[in-house]
């Protein structure tokens, strides 16, 4: 039985891309979040629930119309790259980093919170500055946060469906993932490749998962 | 006790006897089917009184469904494998599959300027970016826009700029949005107040029969098998013309 690799590494591509830049927005993001007094707050929030809650259908017909070179942010990426978001392995990225902003922000900033004022302003009085007092305080104390984002972001990107078949179009070789491959092994009746493929990603999953809470058990909870 | 006895007694009995009530059918049809099945529908239970419930889904879906124990006493496919699966498989009854429907394959853009230039020059335009198409493992339709593609010799020249829609209706989306130009979908798809359409002709493809066929549990269900014959007749056939397929004769 030939089983094709092309949409596993696709996906794992997609997912490490998809969790660098989670990492490079979530965490100024969750930051403002956890620290903020501002009103506003609770409606960005908001916002970066979302994809939690909507069906990702929706989200991919609301994303195949905002990056379609007619939408907003599709017609200025058409205009400074000549090519399409669309269909393409950055659309997929774009769209797979809004699908998964929630896992990577919610556990970020849930750890910023954690930390609390107190260190960062003892710090801060020791004459740290604030870029020191972020990368040499609280990011140490984030870690669990830092684990918990990259690993659900990773693995939530990995088994996305809904939004990357319709911004993405299903292109072998392109965009075509591990999980629209199994779906249409399963709607094809090859239910042997589909276990193959099926059984790998809950295993990974799985082991994923379970390498979280148990490293997140290890790690001890330094207070200042 | 002897109240709790009694009405454990009645919900039992009514959970068992609803499904096989003669007076209810449970239809599974093809997603691509759901909207003419509806009219069709309506004109079938004024006439006879019977209740029908529709249960809509990709035909692969449905069919794992069934396979699975899915209370359904009528199927309705978007092709003629599934229904002949479930006959071999002893879960329909094998001489009541017929064909209900034939679909026609278009060529649409949301951009009726497009079409109205080129025709189906178009397929031969590269400037053009992406063509949406169904899976064609997946959709019966998929699978007719690549054999007409080919028939054509045009499958070469597109298949890096192909794009694939789980079903028709996300081609249709893929297309209606702007992101793809041309989409190859069903004629009973397009609409005249959206772009422009142009029909495939029938011989560049092999014919899109969607076939019915009696389930098991609704062998003896009068109102299933009411269905299925009134499916075949004048009236429904003209219900069915007018949703843009054809019928067989």
């Amino acid at each position: 039985m030939e089983i094709d690799l092309g949409p596993i590494w696709i996906s794992l591509k997609l997912a490490s891309v998809t969790v660098i830049v989670l990492l490079l927005l979530g965490t100024p993001l969750a930051w403002w979040l956890a620290f903020t007094r501002s009103r506003s707050r609770a409606v960005i929030e908001a916002l970066v629930a979302l994809p939690l809650v909507l069906p990702p259908t929706v989200l991919g017909f609301y994303l195949l119309i905002l990056l379609g070179p007619a939408g907003p942010i599709g017609r200025f990426w058409v205009e400074i790259t000549g090519t399409t978001l669309t269909f393409s392995f950055s659309g997929l990225v774009i769209a797979s980093v809004i699908y998964s902003f929630p896992f990577a922000v919610q556990p970020l900033q849930t750890a910023f919170e954690g930390i609390g004022r107190s260190p960062l302003e003892a710090a801060a009085t020791l004459g740290a500055s604030p870029l020191d007092t972020f990368v040499r305080v609280a990011s140490p104390l984030a870690l669990r946060g830092y684990v918990s984002a990259i690993v659900l972001g990773f693995a939530h990107t990995l088994g996305e469906f809904g939004v990357v078949l319709m911004v993405g179009g299903n292109i072998p070789g392109v965009t075509k993932v591990v999980s629209i491959a199994i779906y249409e092994q399963v709607e094809t009746l090859s239910y042997s490749q589909a276990h193959y493929l099926s059984a790998g990603l809950l295993t990974f999953s799985f082991v994923v998962l379970l390498s979280v809470y148990v490293f997140n058990r290890r790690i001890p909870i330094t207070r200042l | 006790m002897r109240l709790l006895q009694t009405s454990l007694l009645i919900l039992t009995g009514l959970t068992v006897a609803a499904p096989s009530s003669a007076e209810s059918v449970a239809v599974a049809v093809a997603a691509n089917f759901r909207a003419p099945m509806q009219t069709l529908v309506e004109h079938f239970e004024t006439e006879t009184g019977y209740d029908v419930k529709l249960i809509s889904g990709s035909t692969g879906g449905l069919y794992a469904q069934i396979v699975n124990g899915a209370p359904y006493d009528l199927f309705i496919a978007a092709d003629t494998r599934r229904p002949a699966l479930l006959a071999t498989a002893g879960l329909g009854l094998e001489q009541t599959q017929a064909t209900i429907a034939i679909g026609q394959l278009v060529l649409w853009s949301v951009d009726a300027d497009l079409i109205a230039a080129q025709e189906l020059g178009a397929l031969r335009d590269q400037s053009i970016r992406f063509l949406a198409i169904a899976n064609p493992d997946l959709a019966p339709y998929g699978a007719a826009a690549r054999q007409a593609l080919m028939a054509m010799n045009l499958w070469e020249q597109w298949v890096s700029r192909i794009v694939y829609g789980e079903n028709i209706a996300q081609a249709y989306a893929m297309a209606a949005t702007g992101n793809a130009e041309l989409a190859l979908i069903a004629r009973s798809q397009v609409s005249a107040d959206a772009g422009a359409y142009l029909l495939i002709p029938p011989e560049f493809h092999e014919p899109i029969r969607q076939d019915a066929i009696l389930l098991e549990r609704g062998a003896a269900n009068a109102a299933a098998v009411a269905l299925l014959q009134f499916l075949s007749t004048p009236n429904a056939a003209a219900v069915i013309l007018d949703f843009g397929y054809l019928v067989s004769n």
